[in-house]
């Protein structure tokens, strides 16, 4: 089984693709004399797969985290689904980040709770938003069975892989019925085949949910496969843009280095 | 008997220079900087850092939503955590108090006193801080350690994503929790210090159970109690707040976690000293009017 036959990438809905609904502009942020983002632009369409590429220490993190207020930015502007992310006070803000899955760079799960409490947790702000939809019981159940863990609600994180970690943490994110999803890196410390696995999850999981994703990553596969369009960020900017086609032809040194 | 006492002895000689040295070491090591200038600095810096802490934690303490169950949780796991160690060491002072004290009264022929001045020093004095310090031995440093983890592994970012506030899951209920159960603590090791003290009256001296605790109650007013019981407030306020500090303010990485246990026991330890001498001078004040 070749892995061209088994995953083709999603075509961008055309349609919806217009609306926007993540907005940077002009982002800065320094730690000391360490500029790490200099003024980065992105903008995230509805239902579109954003990969975002850069070399370890580039500020892929960093930038998400400004993104869904836990880092605050020097400068520039961040606009999430209109709302202006740096000037939301706490209530708002976290309306917000329900409709926003963050799947982290190392899981962080909760060491102290069971996979199941893990789950709950999310839930436990958000009990309105879910009163129609089903009770904690079914949506816990439901959330592992999509990443194909429905066995291991009392297990804790320390008993699993980090290949299972990740699916927890991915089913974390999905309980929440997010409108968007940020991925830090979320094939980094797995093998290939596990890896493999968790982009055909992040597939199936956009096609269903219809969920805006950015993917942030250095793993040049997972970018082929899961973008619809690519950023690359060196020096704290985006310095190119486009398919991943179209930048694997860059005749660029520092866009070519990527895909080597 | 005089063996016994003279290793008291020498253990205090260790200890508190020991713990005094490692203080200063802990200093430098934290701030990068050398010179007694640099260790006032970050003296201060730190003071100023953890009063900041203080006043937040004042501030979100009142508002809900109030995290009941977890607040329950901590403490047990405070308490859990230590009434074993609590026991043992209010136990042994007990011991040990009166088996050093018993021969210079005996000199005196004052040794009916023993009673009401080993109670005295228990209630008043060095159960309260003795106990305190094991308190931060063994809390301060656990909570440092768990919150530091959980910075380091972003679980407390994950919990702000997630919409619940990190701060007020985790720092809130467990200052609020060593707050609580500090005192309690404070009081089982008092009453099992009592207990080891009448032990020895009672091998030694005959003394009966009843004679011995009325003599010691005689001793104790109610007025005298209330501050020490306050102040055992400030110390489980103190272990609490250096602990959740120190972690939740965490270097990253592994050697941050332990850095961040590490300093959490020294610092709460000199708190409570601080506190401790505060207190002394402040019932003082009160006794002269
Ligand atoms: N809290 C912080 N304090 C100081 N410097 C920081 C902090 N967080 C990140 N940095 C610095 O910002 C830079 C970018 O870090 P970031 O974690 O965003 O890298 P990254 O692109 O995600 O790398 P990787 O691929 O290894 O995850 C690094 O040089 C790092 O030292
Ligand atoms: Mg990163």
């Amino acid at each position: 089984m070749s892995r061209e036959n088994t995953i083709t990438p999603v075509l961008p809905v055309r349609e919806a693709e217009e609306e926007v609904v993540i907005r940077i502009k002009d982002l800065r942020k320094s730690f000391g004399d360490n500029h790490v983002l200099n003024g980065f632009n992105m903008e995230l369409h509805q239902g579109e797969n954003l990969v975002i590429m850069g070399k370890s220490g580039s500020g892929k993190t960093v930038m998400i985290k400004c993104l869904v207020g836990l880092m605050q930015p020097d400068s520039g502007s961040i606009e999430v689904m209109g709302k202006d992310i740096i000037k939301l006070d706490r209530t708002a803000l976290d309306l917000l980040r329900a409709d926003i899955g963050f799947l982290f760079q190392g899981s962080a799960l909760y060491d102290s709770m069971t996979v199941r409490e893990n789950l709950e947790f999310s839930l436990r702000r958000h009990k309105e938003r879910f009163k129609d939809r089903a009770d904690t019981e079914t949506l816990v159940l439901e959330a592992l069975k999509s990443v194909g863990l429905s066995h291991a609600t009392a297990l804790m994180p320390a008993e699993l892989s980090g290949g299972m970690k990740r699916r927890v943490a991915l089913a974390r994110t999905l309980i929440m019925n997010p409108r968007i999803i940020l991925y830090d890196e979320p094939t980094s410390g797995l093998d290939p085949i596990t890896a493999k696995e968790i982009i055909e999850l992040m597939r199936i999981i956009q096609a269903r949910y219809r969920t805006s994703a950015l993917i942030i990553t250095h793993d040049v596969d997972c970018a082929r496969v899961i973008s619809d369009r690519m950023i690359l960020l060196v020096d704290g900017i985006n310095y190119a843009e486009g398919t991943y086609r179209e930048l694997q032809r860059s005749a660029d040194p520092q866009v070519k280095a990527f895909f080597k | 008997m005089i063996n016994i006492s003279r290793q008291g002895m020498i253990l205090i000689i260790y200890t508190v220079p020991n713990s005094a040295y490692l203080w200063i070491y802990n200093c430098r090591d934290m701030h990068g900087i050398k010179g007694i200038s640099g260790k006032v600095a970050g003296f201060f810096r730190l003071s100023g850092e953890l009063s900041r802490f203080a006043g937040r934690y004042f501030a979100e303490v009142w508002k809900p939503p109030f995290e009941i169950r977890e607040l329950l949780h901590q403490c047990y796991s405070v308490g859990n955590r230590s009434f074993p160690l609590v026991g043992i060491t209010g136990f042994i002072i007990g011991l040990v108090l009166t088996l050093q004290t018993r021969p210079t009264l005996q000199e005196f022929g004052a040794v009916s006193w023993i009673p009401s001045m080993v109670g005295i020093s228990i209630v008043r004095e060095i159960g309260p801080v003795i106990i305190a310090l094991v308190c931060a031995g063994r809390v301060a440093s656990g909570i440092g350690a768990e919150l530091g983890s959980m910075r380091v592994t972003e679980q407390i970012d994950a919990m702000e994503v997630s919409g619940t506030n990190p701060f007020k899951f985790l720092v809130v209920t467990r200052i609020t929790a060593t707050t609580l159960m500090v005192p309690v603590l404070v009081i089982f090791g008092d009453v099992l210090a009592l207990y080891g003290s009448f032990l020895i009256e009672h091998l030694k001296g005959n003394v009966s159970f009843q004679l011995y605790f009325n003599q010691v109650f005689n001793s104790l007013e109610f007025s005298d109690l209330i501050p020490d019981t306050v102040k055992t407030f400030f110390f489980g306020l103190a272990i609490g707040l250096v602990g959740c500090f120190k972690g939740y303010y965490c270097a990253k990485g592994t050697v941050g976690v332990g850095t961040a246990a590490n300093t959490a026991v020294v610092a709460a330890s000199m708190l409570i000293f601080i506190l401790d001498f505060i207190a002394v001078l402040i019932s003082d004040i009160f006794y002269e009017l």
